[in-house]
């Protein structure tokens, strides 16, 4: 068998929902969190570089590095946020952030 | 070549590299410049913003058509600008009294600021990301700008999380866009629309980014993060989310649906529609209950952005029209309400319970009044600029033929009256209470007198707005 396009947007598409589950169902820690967005940014790699490959066209793995930079400093400025949290609250509990019932 | 590029994107390379000039003097001053510092942004915002307005003309393309700079585009930033340094200059006493009056924070608003304009102007999946992400990054971080204090911090971690889903959803739908068109350029998108039709996976791409944006200003169902985050943050900041940002993310829906998607815009209008309706009656029916002042204008925000929707689901170009119209009046009034909300203290501290107001016409008649108004315009009562601006956009869904959304946002404008005249009722037939004692610095006075009064005195012709906003959507459906 043939490892086709569509294996690929499968394995992105599972990732992503992993992504989306892991904030919604996640009950403990913060950092999961940061990982599951972590993993919905990659997951959207995994799509625009296997579009870029199997339709010959660049953009996407141009898009790819973007993404990559940004998910960087998406992830510095997440912690930086999460320490700052913490300092304030002594915990990175999720059933912790509720001072404002929202 | 590259010049003319350069030349296309000077405003935002100037904001840019003044907001990195900012932090170097910043960093390497001797004591700490943060008033020095946000004069000189919201000066260069106010001049920059006449600059577009005076000089803009035509529609240009830049760098491969991944920047356009089109009257939609300039009409979005002039509003942004202006009302980005009225916000900045509100700022100001505030920030010194909670001691957060550091220069990070201007440099900060301006590289939102220059998110912001890229946004509006992207021709591109790719460029529009781009700026989208300038403009959270730099929000994020703001939002937690009080770091000694437990509020703002977990309000940055919640606009953190949920921005970073939304931006999630956006970027899975840009990659099947990108996949099932093949294009990234909107121009190519719009293209292969027209002669292929609207693949499936594009139709599934288009639902996310539309789900993604609807995060950004902040619409039914997406509008978790907007309580939570306006109460938290430090009240300047709150204001600079209820203005710009605002303009900006309706601003790029606008454009991503009719510059790559006006091909199919049955598609993307029943999406808009089922938006517009629930935001609209999320804002009038939760912000009932609400005690806090910031929360409630959370809450008003939301409703406001479901008839900006409304406007856009009509999918015309009067639609858009009215739309950017309902944006500038929105903002116009939000400037003055934060004018006062800004100066809601008590003894030097700041206060954000709505009960505080009772009876405040004997405090302040003056800014009673004015506060009367702006809450009036708010819910859309006549004579007042917002009567006018939910009438365009209800006008606007009834040309489309959606009559029966446009009655439902007169029935949804009618529950949201109850809690705007509330704020009238406590300050006008309120109970005795301790009241408020600040005092208002002159600047802040004469914003919220210009706002008030914009909002009587606009009802003769809108300063004209009409006219630049038809431009604006000419250019855009053009």
């Amino acid at each position: 068998m043939s490892i086709g396009i569509e294996h690929y947007l499968t394995v992105a598409a599972m990732l992503f929902v992993i992504g989306i589950f892991g904030i919604f169902l996640n009950r403990k820690n913060i950092i999961v969190i940061l990982m599951s967005i972590e993993l919905m940014l990659l997951a959207v790699n995994i799509n625009m570089v296997a579009f870029s490959s199997f339709m010959g066209d660049l953009a996407g793995q141009i898009f790819t590095l973007f993404i990559l930079t940004v998910a960087a400093a998406e992830a510095a400025i997440g912690l930086a946020i999460l320490v700052v949290f913490y300092r304030n609250r002594g915990s990175i509990d999720v059933s912790d952030v509720n001072v404002m019932k929202g | 070549m590259i010049g003319n590029d350069i030349n296309t994107i000077l405003p935002e390379l100037i904001i840019a590299g003044a907001a990195m000039a900012i932090l170097m003097w910043g960093v390497y001053s001797q004591r700490e410049r943060g008033a020095e510092a946000l004069w000189a942004v919201a000066l260069l915002f106010f001049v920059v913003g006449g600059w577009i307005a005076l000089t803009g003309r035509g529609s240009d393309t830049a760098f491969g058509g991944m920047f356009v700079d089109d009257a939609f585009g300039r009409f979005a930033k002039i509003t942004m600008l202006w009302s980005g340094a009225a916000v900045l200059l509100l700022s100001k006493e505030y920030l010194e009294r909670a001691k957060l009056m550091k220069f990070e924070f201007p440099v900060l608003v301006a590289l939102a600021m220059v998110g912001m304009m890229m946004m509006v102007s992207a021709g591109n999946l790719m460029s529009l990301y781009m700026g989208l992400e300038l403009q959270s990054l730099a929000l994020y971080v703001i939002a937690a700008f009080n770091r000694d204090s437990l509020r703002s911090s977990e309000a940055g971690l919640k606009y953190f999380v949920l921005g970073a889903l939304s931006s999630g959803l956006l970027l899975y739908g840009m990659s099947l866009v990108y996949g099932y068109t093949g294009a990234m350029e909107f121009q190519s998108i719009t293209d292969v629309i027209a002669t292929e039709g609207l693949p499936i996976g594009a139709l599934v791409g288009l639902v996310f980014i539309v789900s993604g944006m609807s995060f950004k200003v902040s619409a039914a169902p997406f509008h978790m993060w907007t309580p939570d985050v306006y109460e938290g943050s430090p009240t300047p900041v709150t204001a600079l989310f209820a203005t710009a940002p605002k303009v900006a993310a309706a601003a790029m829906i606008t454009r991503i649906l009719f510059d790559a998607f006006g091909g199919v815009i049955s598609d993307w209008q029943q999406i808009l529609v089922l938006f517009s309706l629930l935001s609209m009656y999320v804002g009038a029916i939760a912000a009932i209950g609400q005690t806090n002042i910031k929360r409630l204008m959370a809450y008003s925000s939301i409703g406001h952005m479901g008839f900006a929707l409304m406007g856009l689901a009509a999918g015309t170009a009067l639609g858009v029209q009215n739309m950017l119209i309902y944006m500038v009046v929105y903002v116009a009034t939000n400037v003055g309400v934060f004018a006062f909300i800004l100066n809601m203290e008590k003894d030097g501290r700041p206060v954000t319970d709505i009960s505080a107001l009772s009876l405040y016409s004997r405090v302040a008649p003056g800014r009673a009044l004015a506060l009367m108004i702006l809450m009036f315009s708010l819910a859309g009562i006549p004579p007042l600029v917002g009567f006018f601006a939910k009438l365009y956009v209800l006008q606007a869904a009834y040309d489309a033929g959606l009559a029966w959304l446009a009655i439902a946002g007169v029935l949804a404008s009618v529950i949201s009256a109850y809690y705007y005249l509330r704020i009238i009722f406590l300050m006008y037939f309120g109970e005795a209470s301790e009241a408020l004692n600040g005092k208002m610095p002159m600047l802040h006075m004469g914003l919220l007198t210009a706002s008030a009064a914009a909002l009587i005195f606009g009802i003769v012709n809108l300063f004209g707005v009409e006219g630049f906003a038809a431009n604006a959507a000419a250019a855009l459906l053009g």
